[in-house]
């Protein structure tokens, strides 16, 4: 055994029914090394991992750690193996420091030595050059933060292999970097990291080794220095594809939506979005960045008339003239003409029913069309099946529950729904999030053609890149409160990230 | 290394199924015969340790209960068409998802609203009247009950279940107090029957009497098949059905829709309520005219048994209802017959529903074990 290898995986295999989620997947993570494991949703990347730290069990094959065979039965296995994962979701007590979620569940004296702990840390953060206070509560923390206490717990609990579950999709550019600096220091400190992403140029930015899987199956372990994008999209897909997302300049703009000092206040009494005010504009995509939580959410659900609204004003401009929507709800606004479609970010959970079939969620809507008391289920399968054909949905029929549908399926039903009302203003929040990339670039298709067509486009996104290349202005959010509004056709991605945490009041 | 000293995979696991592992309808089907014949299985052990009989003999001895004589026929026929209506009567709210464990105070409600009508107008009013006015009161009362945890859940967000719960320890206290103002017999505590002579208020056992002999309950039944079917298609083909389903599902999604929830929870609770007033009524001028703290004798939890067991489809549910009456009235037979007392035919009844709803875990989790490929 190579000895070199903190990792070694042979023929893993891991069937799901009849389908193989993992088979003869073969790999190794050298000790020093960062290695991307890249793969579209479903490729079995999360499976693979799960194995590891001790989720599911294998099928088949032998997995070696140190140069010896191992077998993992459960997270505790893990752990004593020196294998940490970090989830995307965090583990963390909010009412807790930092430093006493570090050491949750550890065995140790009935007197806790806190300021040893501390000191422990402390070493740890110098060591390895984190940011943090170890006395600070959780709830007082920001996302990063969170997620570099959810690292230094592994670490202190002698990780020598650590993998991270897309660590970057909460951060802002600037925290990315300063993550990737960390996890450099790591890898020269002779820990192992398995970083799993989708985001291309991170990949290449940061890991030494690209190891790509499809449909389960080990495509090929690359040097990321003879890497491209291209060649890793190709790896992934097993096809060609083209990375362009065919923004064409805006013909015919003129203003739709005037959103005016609008403050939201939620349920506790947080202050949600404070005093924002923009334009939407037809024949336009404003795009919409910001750290999770800052507020988009809020702002969508208040132009559709779904939020607590302290005050402000939302005017609608039509030919007829203009129209208020705060104080409406969303009936009331549908009622007078006014089509807002909405893609919401929680699909499943505020979209779309799971339980319920394709035409019973495409009617979901419109169910109050028709006279009497009783529901018109004919016009909506009619819809239904034209949207299952347009947009090449793969469904058994339209009368099988959503739920059964994969995540990209899903998403076209939701979006094929809210377009085919032709709208005159679209929102869309994390339209692309969890979508494999043929499936994401049939969506910024779908978005581009209701632009061309007019309509007012408010793109919600998280990839920084994305955006800049389909939106043609873009707002930033911070705190609620709005720190600008870029053009996106000369802004970089610096930039917007400085105005996701900065507060600033240049617009332009 | 050898491989001996790998731990090994653990022997057996529970398993979710998910969407590409959900049980197929046949096979669903097949679980739950098996489950009902496993019940069976048990309690014929439980017989034969008890009574040293063939259980064969004393399965027979619980068809015999149930429907050996015309007069059983209809005894089963009337328990169950009031386990459906009651069970018919919450399922809009369970299908909302709204826990109402209340059913039984809705009952007693409807009841004592009956009972008051057949007392005080008995005498002056007859015939059609008098129903009319029986049901209006006995809804009104069953509505009056339900909506009040609703509008409490609707605008304060407050726990249904305990509220629906204290809300029934209210309606037993209410029949106590007027089984006492109401009593027959001086310190009985009992009304004993309303309108004995006159049979005023009482639904009529003779209709259709020429079919069926002058002692049935044709028009329980007919009444309740009615609700059922109304029922079927409020819940399936109405637009009200539809947002019931859809806040049930998801009330981020009801709001998104353009529901208003806060109304359909009311709306929903009062329809729920309502029928089991009307429920009341049934009992109380269909059977057994007269009302106790027993009146509604469980059946306000047995009901949402028959309604998850139904995945509440109405028609469903006339044949888990049928299921549960015939088992609970075979089973009081051969408990008299063979000498057992009335918690033999309790703990029988008990086996089998534990059998029942036993096997919904198999229809809703896998066990796999070692070595076994997964199947998720």
């Amino acid at each position: 055994m190579d000895t070199n290898n903190a990792i070694e995986l042979k023929n893993i295999c891991k069937r799901f029914g009849d389908v193989f989620a993992n088979k003869n997947i073969t790999l190794e993570v050298r000790k020093g090394e960062i290695l991307s494991l890249l793969g579209e949703n479903g490729s079995g990347k999360t499976t693979l991992m799960n194995m590891l730290s001790g989720i599911y069990f294998p099928d088949d094959g032998q997995i070696f750690i140190d140069g010896k065979e191992v077998s993992i039965t459960s997270p505790k296995d893990a752990y004593e193996l020196g294998i940490g994962m970090i989830h995307q979701h965090f583990k963390l007590i909010e009412t807790f420091t930092a430093a006493e979620n570090i050491i949750l569940g550890l065995p140790g004296k009935e007197v806790i030595q806190m300021n040893a702990v501390v000191e422990k840390i402390n070493e740890l953060i110098k060591k390895y050059g984190f940011e943090l206070d170890p006395t600070k509560k959780i709830y007082d923390m920001s996302v990063s933060e969170k997620q570099t206490v959810e690292i230094i717990k592994m670490l202190y609990r002698g990780a020598n292999i650590l993998i991270l579950d897309e660590p970057t999709a909460v951060l802002t550019p600037q925290e990315t970097d300063r993550l990737f600096d960390v996890l450099r220091n790591m890898r020269n400190d002779g820990k192992a990291i398995i970083i799993i992403t989708h985001k291309l140029h991170e990949v290449l930015s940061l890991s030494d080794r690209v190891a790509v899987l499809r449909k389960g199956e080990y495509i090929g372990t690359v040097l990321t220095k003879e890497a491209t994008e291209l060649s890793l999209t190709e790896m992934m897909v097993g096809e060609k594809v083209s990375l362009n997302i065919g923004r064409k300049p805006p013909v015919n703009v003129h203003k739709k939506l005037s959103i005016k000092n609008l403050t939201c206040v939620d349920k506790a009494g947080v202050t949600t979005l404070k005093n924002v005010s923009f334009e939407a504009n037809a024949g336009e995509i404003l795009g919409i960045a910001g750290i999770a939580g800052s507020g988009q959410k809020e702002l969508l659900e208040a132009v559709a008339g779904l939020q607590n609204i302290q005050e402000g004003s939302i005017v609608f401009h039509d030919d007829k003239g203009d129209i208020e929507l705060v104080g409406k709800t969303s009936t009331e606004i549908r009622n007078i003409g006014v089509a807002l479609s909405f893609v919401p970010e929680d699909r499943l959970g505020m979209g779309l029913v799971g339980n319920m079939d394709l035409a019973d969620n495409v009617m979901l809507r419109s169910y109050m069309d028709g006279k009497g008391i009783a529901v018109n289920r004919k016009k909506p399968r009619q819809k239904t099946e034209k949207i299952v054909d347009e947009l090449k949905v793969v469904t058994p029929s339209i009368s099988t529950p959503i739920r059964r549908l994969s995540g990209g399926n899903v998403q076209k039903v939701l979006v094929g729904r809210e377009i085919s009302n032709a709208p005159a203003v679209l929102m869309t929040a994390y339209a692309v999030r969890g979508l494999d990339i043929n499936t994401s670039y049939i969506i910024y298709n779908l978005i581009n053609e209701q632009k061309e067509k007019g309509v007012a486009v408010i793109y919600v996104g998280e990839d920084l890149d994305v955006l800049l290349e389909l939106a043609d202005r873009i707002l930033v959010l911070c705190g609620g409160s709005v720190s600008g509004i870029v053009d996106a056709r000369t802004t970089t991605k610096e930039q917007i990230g400085l105005m996701m945490t900065k507060h600033s009041t240049e617009v332009m | 290394m050898a491989k001996d000293n790998l731990k090994k995979e653990p022997l057996m696991r529970i398993v979710k199924r998910t969407k590409n592992s959900t049980i197929s309808n046949k096979m669903a089907v097949i679980v739950r015969v098996v489950a009902i014949l496993l019940a069976l299985i048990v309690c014929g052990i439980f017989i034969f340790v008890l009574t040293k009989t063939n259980p064969i003999k004393v399965y027979y001895g619980m068809i015999e209960g149930a429907m050996g004589t015309n007069r059983r026929v209809w005894n089963t026929l009337r328990d169950t068409m009031i386990l459906l209506a009651v069970s018919l009567a919450i399922t809009p709210a369970f299908k909302m998802k709204f826990w109402n464990i209340g059913a039984e105070g809705q009952i007693l409600v409807g009841g004592i609203a009956t009972a008051a009508v057949m007392r005080y107008m008995g005498a002056t009013m007859n015939g059609p009247g008098l129903f009319a006015v029986m049901i209006v009161v006995s809804i009104v009362a069953g509505m009056v009950w339900g909506i009040i945890p609703a509008i409490f859940k609707a605008q304060y967000n407050t726990n249904e279940t305990l509220f629906t719960l204290m809300m029934n320890y209210i309606a037993i206290q209410l029949t106590s107090y007027f089984c006492i103002v109401w009593e027959a017999v001086k310190g009985s505590g009992t009304i004993g029957t309303i309108n004995q002579e006159t049979r005023n208020g009482w639904i009529s056992t003779s209709f259709l009497g020429n079919i069926f002999g002058q002692f049935n309950y044709s028009i329980n039944v007919i009444l309740v098949i009615i609700l059922m079917v109304v029922m079927a298609y409020y819940l399936k083909k109405t637009k009200h059905g539809y947002e019931i389903a859809v806040v049930g599902e998801s009330e981020n999604t009801a709001r998104y829709a353009g529901i208003n929830v806060k109304k359909v929870i009311i709306r929903t609770m009062a329809i729920s309520g309502a029928l089991c007033g009307l429920t009341g009524f049934l009992l109380v001028s269909g059977s057994s005219h007269t009302i106790s703290t027993n009146t509604a004798g469980g059946r306000g939890f047995t009901a949402i048994i028959v309604s998850w067991l139904a995945k509440f489809n109405p028609y469903m549910m006339l044949l888990i209802s049928f299921f549960l009456v015939f088992l609970d009235n075979g089973a009081v037979q051969i408990a008299s017959q063979y000498g057992l007392n009335e918690s033999a035919s309790e703990v029988m009844t008990g086996i089998v529903l534990f059998f029942l709803i036993g096997c919904e875990f198999f229809l809703n989790y896998r066990v796999v074990f070692r070595g076994k490929h997964e199947e998720a």
